[in-house]
């Protein structure tokens, strides 16, 4: 099967500065994948050389097997995409807005009806009628992801799409992502949020400094950290010898990462000697963030 | 629309929306030009109205009425593409065209025809408001529309180039105060080149500006500076070229695609 996203060997050069740096990547239909990393990795550089906003310096990208540069029409066919900032045309209503990008795609009339279902799930109903410059925050981030779905797309990429939207808002376009990415399209989501990306990704992209160090399953990713984390609440300061393990630490409050469990053995036994008592205690499994911090800190050292 | 297929539908809504969005906001784009055309013509024939007589036989409103009409259709198909462009370029918008289909050059005929319309439209209201109150001779009417057409693409290509070009509102005033007005007001407007010393004669042949208003002129009463046909061959001439320039612009993706 042709795969929805085939980078190969893309470098991207803003004068001195390499935004990206060699990246091979490949996407499979149907996958719902999460690129990752800090500020400046070069996730939105990826993204905006996907939708022909830029183009590589050396490298191919193709869409859907439809190449960016030379096949610009079908690969845009391809892809939806929902950029980061609230952009809007400030001239009309949403239904027109939508209308309109439906028509920049050829589609005409008879794809209204796709459009009023796409109103529909992501509940602007009641905002059709309503000029872009006076909706909401999170209504205009609905109406953009709307705008990114008009040609129904078979692959979507979402550039942080909850950024900045209240807890409701996210876990309705959270529903809504995974509905589309149920019915079949592929699904590219950057986020901040790492917990977004492990409740929704079977599959993540690390990007540092403009290249993938890490390309796996949010799965294996997360058993290649072997330890857990355990959080303590305690009646006094944690014992100089313990400080070591500590992740994150408020007041009285600590986060200490363990690399094998029984090291819980040696943390109580040191609490006991030392006279603190505990008073509340978790153990945590290891998430996504942990996976970052580690790989980040470990490309850091090499 | 069903003549339409799909082939085209794309940059026929993009024709579409540059349309809608100066009427949305047409007092603005429209009744706002008509009227300070008028407020020209009511201050100028009432001053020189009787004084001046740039051609034997010519009434000086008559002389001035066609001048005012073009000066107004070449400033709004440029204000059109440009403050189209530089509005969606600095409101970010711009993006949900450049993640279409759209080759350059549909992106190139949308906003030039939009910008054609848009000096028309506000070509004919001067017009008929004029005529309500002047007999206004109409002697080579094709020739009217030609100049008409052929300026208003120009200038819409022009405003195509300062809205790639500019980036922010500040330096799009800049090309409109001191490139497109001068351009405009030093075009022979409200004077004949002729009543110019030698030097200032010459100057005025190198601006394409008056070229369109005298060409223009000529079809409504017969008389110019030079040939119509002169004019016209100059006016086609910088139409094209300025033409393959805002194509290979946006060809290269200048300021848009980087």
């Amino acid at each position: 099967m042709t795969p929805a996203i085939k980078i190969e060997q893309v470098h991207k050069q803003f004068g001195a500065l390499h935004a990206l740096n060699c990246v091979d990547l490949t996407i499979e239909q149907g996958e719902f994948f999460a690129l990752l990393g800090p500020n400046g990795a070069g996730k939105s550089t990826l993204i905006n050389l996907l939708a022909g906003l830029l183009r590589p310096t050396s490298g191919n990208l193709s869409v859907m097997g439809f190449d960016v540069m030379a096949q610009y029409r079908q690969a845009r066919r391809a892809l939806g995409v929902v950029p980061q900032e609230l952009v809007f045309d400030p001239f009309f209503n949403v239904r027109e807005m939508l209308r309109f990008q439906a028509g920049y795609f050829g589609k005409g009339p008879e794809n209204d009806a796709w459009i009023d279902e796409v109103i529909e799930s992501l509940g602007l109903t009641d905002k059709v009628g309503t000029n872009m410059r006076r909706l909401s925050g999170g209504m205009k981030r609905r109406a953009l992801i709307a705008q990114a779905l008009v040609h129904k797309p078979p692959v979507i990429v979402l550039d942080e799409p909850t950024a900045g939207v209240d807890v409701e808002l996210r876990y309705m376009l959270w529903e809504f992502i995974k509905r589309l990415n149920r019915d079949g399209h592929t699904i590219i989501l950057t986020t901040h949020y790492l917990e977004e990306a492990e409740a929704l990704c079977s599959r993540v992209a690390l990007l540092k400094q403009g290249e993938v160090i890490a390309l796996d399953s949010t799965k294996n990713l997360l058993a290649s950290i072997p330890g857990k984390k355990l959080r303590l609440k305690l009646s006094a300061a944690l014992p100089a010898n313990l400080q070591d393990m500590v992740r994150h630490q408020e007041q009285h409050d600590y986060t200490l990462s363990l690399n094998v469990i029984n090291q819980v053995e040696y943390v109580l036994a040191e609490l006991r000697s030392a006279n603190v008592v505990v008073e509340d205690m978790q153990l945590i499994e290891a998430d996504l963030e942990d996976v970052f911090i580690n790989l980040m800190g470990r490309h850091e050292s090499n | 629309m069903n003549l339409i297929n799909q082939r085209f539908r794309g940059p026929w809504t993009l024709f579409k929306k540059e349309i809608l969005r100066f009427w949305r906001v047409s007092f603005q784009t429209v009744a706002a030009p008509v009227m300070t055309a008028l407020l020209y013509l009511l201050i100028f024939s009432h001053v020189l109205g009787g004084r001046v007589e740039v051609y034997p036989d010519v009434p000086y409103t008559i002389f001035l009425i066609p001048g005012l009409i073009m000066m107004s259709i070449l400033q709004n198909a440029f204000a059109n593409s440009s403050s189209s462009l530089i509005q969606s370029k600095v409101m970010g918008s711009i993006i949900f065209v450049l993640l279409t289909p759209l080759s350059y050059l549909e992106f190139f005929l949308a906003f030039l025809s939009a910008s054609i319309v848009r000096g028309l439209v506000v070509g004919f209201s001067i017009y008929f408001v004029a005529i309500c109150f002047i007999d206004l001779p109409l002697i080579h009417p094709l020739f009217i529309l030609a100049f008409a057409i052929a300026g208003s693409g120009m200038l819409g290509a022009f405003g195509i180039i300062a809205g790639l070009w500019a980036e922010k509102f500040d330096q799009m005033a800049a090309f409109q105060n001191f490139v497109i007005m001068p351009l405009s007001f030093l075009s022979g407007v409200f004077y004949s080149i002729h009543s110019l010393p030698p030097f200032w004669q010459k100057i005025s042949h190198l601006n394409p500006f008056f070229y369109m208003i005298d060409g223009f002129r000529y079809g409504f009463f017969g008389q110019g500076d030079i040939s119509p046909w002169f004019s016209l061959t100059v006016v086609l001439g910088s139409f094209i070229a300025l033409s393959f320039i805002t194509i290979g612009m946006l060809k290269a993706g200048y300021k848009l695609r980087g």
